[in-house]
């Protein structure tokens, strides 16, 4: 079993395997069921995703009425062409707002690593698929990559924003997603742990401040948002730019930095853009109640 | 290690829009439904930390009712659960706690019928997984890195060697066990991590011996 990402690594390139082969391989191991069994099981959560993506796509509202609709006005403008980043790029974005509006929604979705940052791989897999044009076989193998690279951060450090910030959340995710693009297009296992830490790195210090305690605002935009940091991170990997510091010590930097991280910047609404004169106005609205916890 | 499978990170499928606020909840209410062993008339839920403060907007009531009522993560049922709980007969209440615990999110369910209560401390620790840290006032160490079964006994001599005696039938080997009791000759509780998955066939068999109140298993 892997305990890091050195050692996933170590074991990827030692018997010339991929990142998500050795992931099937660990969790056939551990939970002793079938290669076919443990791919059906990735298949149905791959399907969740393509209809939670879907489902955004086509227009949804959350409870609040706080978000929705931004995945179908970014489809728009891609359509009309006159767009300054990429179409790839805008396409993952919009595919990540996508999915965490229908979670804002109550809609159903997969979990990746968390459900507020559930937009970052599915909506960076389903952009990307149309640029590589991978099989099924490979989508999945895509979450599996993800997932080994979850595995880690989870277990070394922390994938909750209640206990580690925003970074934990939309950073991990994208962490996960940009080694996942890596190796569909073609990476080695060294620059998908490349890609992870370029991007994570980038997301250190993101603070975990829902507005009304929802995870909807600032979460949805920040889905979008890294899930451009994961395919910018996946493009310079690919190019055979390195991350000064080890993947290892950056998820290691991120555990301790949302352990120093007050509680108000925690998944408390208590800080940060919960905090603003706006976000205490709409959680007054939203919930019926005095503005009480304004400072 | 916490997060032993590959459908820890990527999962569980949920119905939004927390996994740790949603989804974890829903699974810790699911477990304290489990344990009690049938559905409860009433349920007194405290949250505490992040729980207590979003619990509103993240549909954690719904969810930890959802879970008492037996659903599962992606049940669409979970957003009408409280009006469910309503029809089915069930009393829920709800209290914020300002305590600080060990865990940001923390949740308390105390649930119970005419026959008995069940008292339940889970924590959520992020992408939808829970450890369970108390029950019935005994302190769980569960690592949370293998299956576990819970066995409520009576505290009586040869209790734990027939439990022992059927995991050895089953080869089922134990990697930790504790056993806490509140009070000589009363009620005791056996935890027990065991490296191999376990099937209904040996909870079934455990049950039948003499001086067992109740057996379940916890698994991811």
């Amino acid at each position: 079993m892997f305990r890091n990402v050195a050692e996933l690594i170590e074991i990827a390139e030692s018997t010339n395997k991929k990142i998500s082969e050795i992931m099937i391989e660990q969790e056939m191991e551990f939970t002793g069921k079938s290669r076919e069994a443990i791919f059906a099981q990735m298949d149905k959560n791959l399907e969740i995703m393509e209809q939670a993506v879907e489902r955004g796509l086509e227009g949804v509202k959350s409870v609040s009425g706080l978000t929705g609709g931004d995945a179908v006005l970014l489809q728009k403008y891609i359509e009309k062409g006159n767009f300054l980043t990429g179409k790839n790029i805008l396409d993952a974005v919009s595919k990540a707002v996508a999915t965490n509006e229908v979670n804002a929604a109550m809609g159903t979705i997969c979990a990746t690593p968390t459900a507020g940052s559930a937009g970052v791989v599915p909506g960076t897999l389903f952009a990307v698929k149309n640029v590589l044009n991978p099989t099924r076989e490979e989508m999945i193998n895509f979450l599996f990559t993800s997932g080994a690279f979850g595995f880690v951060v989870a277990n070394n450090a922390s994938i909750s924003g209640a206990a580690g910030g925003c970074q934990a959340e939309v950073g991990s995710a994208s962490g996960m997603a940009a080694a996942a693009i890596v190796e569909m297009a073609g990476g080695t296992p060294d620059q998908c742990a490349q890609a992870m830490a370029i991007t994570l790195k980038n997301m250190l210090g993101l603070v975990c401040d829902p507005v009304a305690g929802l995870v909807e605002v600032p979460c949805v935009k920040r889905n979008a948002m890294g899930a451009a940091n994961a395919m910018v991170a996946a493009d310079m990997a690919l190019a055979g730019i390195t991350s000064t510091i080890p993947c290892d010590e950056v998820i290691d930097a991120m555990y301790k930095i949302g352990q120093t991280m007050p509680t108000a910047l925690k998944e408390t609404a208590q800080g940060g853009l919960a905090a603003t004169p706006t976000g205490r106005e709409l959680e007054a609205k939203i919930f019926g109640v005095p503005l009480q916890k304004g400072d | 290690m916490k997060y032993r499978s590959v459908f820890d990170i990527i999962g569980p499928i949920m119905i939004g829009p927390s996994s740790s606020h949603t989804a974890g909840a829903a699974r810790i209410g699911r477990v304290a439904r489990s344990l009690f062993g049938r559905q409860p008339k009433w349920a007194n839920i405290s949250f505490y930390g992040s729980f207590a403060k979003t619990y509103k907007g993240h549909g954690t009531d719904v969810a930890i009712v959802g879970g008492l009522l037996d659903f599962d993560t992606y049940d669409e049922r979970i957003k009408t659960s409280l009006q469910l709980a309503d029809s089915l007969g069930v009393s829920i209440s709800f209290h914020e706690e300002d305590a600080i615990t060990d865990h940001p999110n923390t949740a308390k369910v105390v649930i119970g019928d005419e026959d008995g209560e069940l008292e339940l401390v889970g924590i959520s620790i992020g992408g939808g997984k829970i450890e369970i840290t108390e029950l019935n006032g005994f302190a769980l160490k569960l690592s949370g890195n293998h299956p576990a079964i819970l066995v409520v006994h009576d505290d009586r001599y040869g209790a734990i060697a027939g439990v022992a005696n059927v995991l050895a039938k089953f080869a089922i080997n134990i990697g930790h066990m504790e056993v806490s009791r509140k009070e000589k000759g009363k009620k005791a509780l056996m935890t027990i991590e065991v490296d191999q998955n376990i099937d209904d066939k040996v909870i079934q068999e455990l049950s039948a011996l003499p001086n067992i109140t109740q057996v379940t298993k916890i698994v991811d």
